[in-house]
Order: C-alpha cells, then sequence, then structure tokens
C-alpha cells in the first residue's frame, strides 16, 4: 500500500537556508545540502526547496543548487520558488529534481502549467496554491493569493486548484498563508475540500506545529502527504518520532531502511 | 560499461549518480553505435509512451535495444522504460512497445488518485539477482498513472498493490524492467542498482 509523505521544506536564497516566518526571511542557517541530507537519513520521504533567490543570475544558482542535491540526496525532491518559464522547469528537472513547483506564474500565465507537462509529464508539474480563508454571507471561501501570499486575486481557491489539474498539474500543494508561521495546525478544511474535489495527490503546508497537526491533516484532510519546515529545522520534532507517532495511529509510513549502500 | 540511453525522456543525471553513489561508473548514451558498445544497457525515462517510441525511432535506437536485449546484454529499464519493454500501451490512443515482453500498458481504475505519487512496497513473486539483499516489502519510490499487465506469470518479478495488484518488477535473468525509481529510493534503490551493476561485471564485462 501506498504510504503517506512526510515532506520537509528547505527555504534558500542564493544557495543558503533560509528560514522564514510568514514569509519574512530573516534567518540563515546553513547549506542546504547539509540538511537536506540530515532529512534524507533521518527518514524524510522526499524535500521540497523553495527558492527565494531575487537576481539576475536565479536560475543559474537554482540550477546549481539541484545538481548539488541530486548527486548526494537519493530521494525525490522538489524545488519551486519564482518558476516561471518552460525553462525554468527544464533547468529543475534535468538537473535531477523531480518536479517543478509553479504557483505565481501558473496563474499569469497558466500555459506553463500545461507546456511543462506536455514536454515532462504531469509528474513533474506541481500546482501551488497560496490560499487565505474568507468569510461572506454564503459562509467559508479560499481565496488565492499570489506573490508570497501579498497580493489578494480574488479567485476562488477551489476552482483554481481544479483548473490547475486540467491544465496538466500532477501534484497540488495547499499552503494555507492563515496558518503558516503559526504552528496551530494545518487548514484540514481547506485540504480535505480540495483532496475530495481533484484525483491527484494533495500536500498539506503551513502551520504545521508537532505530529498531531500532520495526523489531522493525513487523516481527517484525506492528504497524501504533509509538508513541514520549522518543527524539523529548529529541531523540535524529528523525522524518526513524528513517524511513529503516526505509525502508533495507524497512518502507513515507509520505515528507515539501512541496507549499507 | 553501462550506458544509459538518452532519447529526451527525462532525467538520466539522477540515474547516473545513483550509479556512482554505488561505485559504478556509466554513461550517457544516444546513438546506436554506443548502446552496441554498452555492456549494459539501462533505459530511463518519464513521460508519455508514445513520445518516448517516437523518440527511440527518430534516433534509430529501436533496433539496437531490442539486438541488445536479445544477445543477453543485461538491461534494466526504469518507471517509462519498463512499460516500453512490452508489446503495446493504451495511453492517449493505441501505441506499440519495444514488444520484448508480452502484455499491454494500462491506466489504473479510478477510485486510487491518479498518478500514484509516493512510497509503495514491493511484493516478491520470484527470486532474482536483481533483487538480491532487498527486504521483501522493502518501499520503492513511484510516480506513474499507467502500470503493466503482463500475459505471462513467469515475467512478474515482484507486485505492488495500490488497490489493484499489478507488475512493479518485470523480467527474467538478465533484463529487467521497474516501476519505481531505484535512483530515488534511497537504500533500497540504490541496492537495485548495486545489484545491477554486479550482474554486468558478473558477465565478465567491465560495469
Amino acid at each position: 500500500m501506498l504510504a503517506k509523505r512526510i515532506i520537509p521544506c528547505l527555504d534558500v536564497k542564493n544557495g543558503r537556508n533560509v528560514r522564514g516566518v510568514k514569509f519574512s526571511a530573516d534567518m540563515d542557517a546553513g547549506d542546504p545540502i547539509d540538511l537536506a541530507r540530515r532529512y534524507d537519513e533521518e527518514g524524510a520521504d522526499e524535500l521540497v526547496f523553495y527558492d527565494i533567490t531575487a537576481s539576475a543570475e536565479k536560475r543559474e544558482i537554482v540550477g546549481e543548487l539541484v545538481r548539488r542535491v541530486s548527486e548526494q540526496v537519493f530521494i525525490p525532491f522538489t524545488v519551486g520558488g519564482g518558476v516561471r518559464t518552460i525553462e525554468d522547469i527544464r533547468t529543475i528537472i534535468e538537473g535531477g529534481a523531480e518536479k517543478a513547483s509553479i504557483n505565481s506564474a501558473a496563474l499569469r500565465n497558466p500555459e506553463v502549467v500545461t507546456q511543462g507537462a506536455e514536454r515532462f509529464g504531469s509528474q513533474a508539474v506541481v500546482g501551488s496554491l497560496d490560499a487565505i480563508r474568507r468569510t461572506n454571507e454564503d459562509g467559508v471561501w479560499w481565496e488565492v493569493v499570489i506573490d508570497g501570499g501579498r497580493k489578494p486575486t480574488g479567485r476562488d481557491a477551489i476552482e483554481w486548484a481544479e483548473e490547475l489539474v486540467d491544465l496538466g498539474a500532477g501534484e497540488l500543494v495547499l499552503n494555507s498563508i492563515d496558518a503558516d508561521g503559526t504552528k496551530d495546525g494545518y487548514d484540514v478544511e481547506l485540504t480535505r475540500t480540495v483532496a475530495d474535489r481533484v484525483d491527484v495527490p494533495i500536500v498539506a503546508s503551513g502551520g504545521c506545529g508537532g505530529p498531531d497537526h500532520m495526523l489531522d491533516v493525513l487523516q481527517d484532510g484525506h492528504a497524501s502527504a504533509a509538508l513541514a519546515a520549522s518543527i524539523f529545522h529548529y529541531e523540535q520534532h524529528s523525522i524518526p518520532e513524528v513517524k511513529q507517532y503516526l505509525l502508533d495511529r495507524g497512518v502507513l509510513m515507509r520505515p528507515k531502511l539501512d541496507l549499507g549502500v | 560499461m553501462i550506458g544509459i540511453v538518452d532519447y529526451g525522456m527525462g532525467n538520466l543525471r539522477s540515474v547516473q549518480k545513483g550509479f556512482e553513489r554505488v561505485g559504478t561508473e556509466a554513461r550517457i548514451v544516444s546513438t546506436p553505435e554506443a548502446i552496441a558498445e554498452s555492456t549494459g544497457v539501462v533505459l530511463p525515462g518519464v513521460g508519455a509512451f508514445g513520445d518516448a517510441m517516437t523518440n527511440l525511432k527518430q534516433s534509430d535506437l529501436v533496433d539496437p535495444i531490442v539486438k541488445s536485449v536479445s544477445e543477453g546484454v543485461p538491461f534494466l529499464g526504469i518507471c517509462l522504460g519498463l512499460q516500453l519493454l512490452f508489446a503495446q500501451s493504451e495511453e492517449l490512443g493505441s501505441h506499440r512497445g519495444l514488444d520484448i515482453l508480452p502484455g499491454k500498458v494500462r491506466r489504473f481504475p479510478e477510485g486510487q488518485r491518479i498518478p500514484q505519487i509516493g512510497w509503495n512496497q514491493i511484493h516478491k513473486r520470484q527470486d532474482n539477482p536483481l533483487l538480491e539483499g532487498v527486504p521483501d516489502g522493502a518501499y520503492f519510490y513511484f510516480v506513474h498513472s499507467f502500470y503493466v499487465d503482463a500475459d505471462r506469470d513467469s515475467d512478474v518479478v515482484a507486485t505492488t498493490d495500490y488497490d489493484i495488484d499489478y507488475c512493479s518488477i518485470a523480467g527474467q535473468d538478465r533484463f529487467f524492467g521497474v516501476q519505481f525509481h531505484p535512483e530515488k529510493s534511497q537504500d533500497a534503490g540504490l541496492r537495485v542498482l548495486k545489484n545491477f551493476s554486479d550482474i554486468v561485471s558478473s558477465d565478465g564485462g567491465v560495469a
């Protein structure tokens, strides 16, 4: 049976590890490759690199990061953050990552999702979506926000999620901007609403404060994977501890196998 | 030397790095001559079955690959490279494959999330040198929407459960296809690459 996935997220800038809270990147915590190797050794199922480099050499910097990771880490990884064009996707995939994750650019230029899926397969294109919970007279809805959570779009997140899949995204990452950085738990309702509407796997993101939150979103939220950053980064919880907690509560987890290779 | 076939279908670099990790040099090959010279052939690939066959044909690589397999040169197909071993695919219309093994490539039935993405277990159906030292039930990383439906049980080395039990490793003693990505499957996957490399070098060829 397919196991649920635990995915540490590494924020990187100019090839260095950064960890931001509420998207304000303010702390340098070293080499992303070292951290990636540590997560790999601890039994992470996958890694996400979120690159916030803002420079003209961004593509080269990202390409170098991807190549270095793929030489040393033999688990799947995704790269996102400022992915705009088919050339950006190519750099990431041909460098050795499994998936490129597209967020704001997908909304501005939806064809890039389709082009990426046609060229590299749907499984290589992750639709990443930042959502803010809103209420109106009809109840709760979620609005898509772009540009790192700063810019509201007026778009309904559930509809946009469905459209991303129609465009060719093979997986969705749902990031709750309300929950991000709070450690109060994922937006389980958002996750479940989208997961029940589309066929592709859903990765829940934003708000993880501990393994109990992962349990909620993997079981009640119908997510295929739970993404977290600071709980692992600051060693509040280890990956083996999280996996054991989930396994004890009936969530299928891949055990770390040591075959000495 | 092991040749990893480049036919424009995805991530060769990770496969090459995976072999490097287990101490085996492998080179990227893209011509009939280079395939003929290889002591082991690896056919990776992600993407669409039809495009893959078109690319192989346009590069004149179909015959060299089939010939190499028929001569007993060790072969490892990865993901789409497994599916291409089979006669036919129903992906986006109907396509002919390399037709080395009888069977069809089918889409997963509705009811599960498609694509299957993540770590799933293999269940051994036969002893096979490719799985030397890999425990039954080991997890590997899978990403796919289509699976192979082999005609002969004797070609099924291992199966995986994703609502249906499907063939996740096919082959015989010298040629294999794996649906998962060994280069992304941590220790279990690296062990498979090591085993393949051992099969190649036990031939007297230099892996």
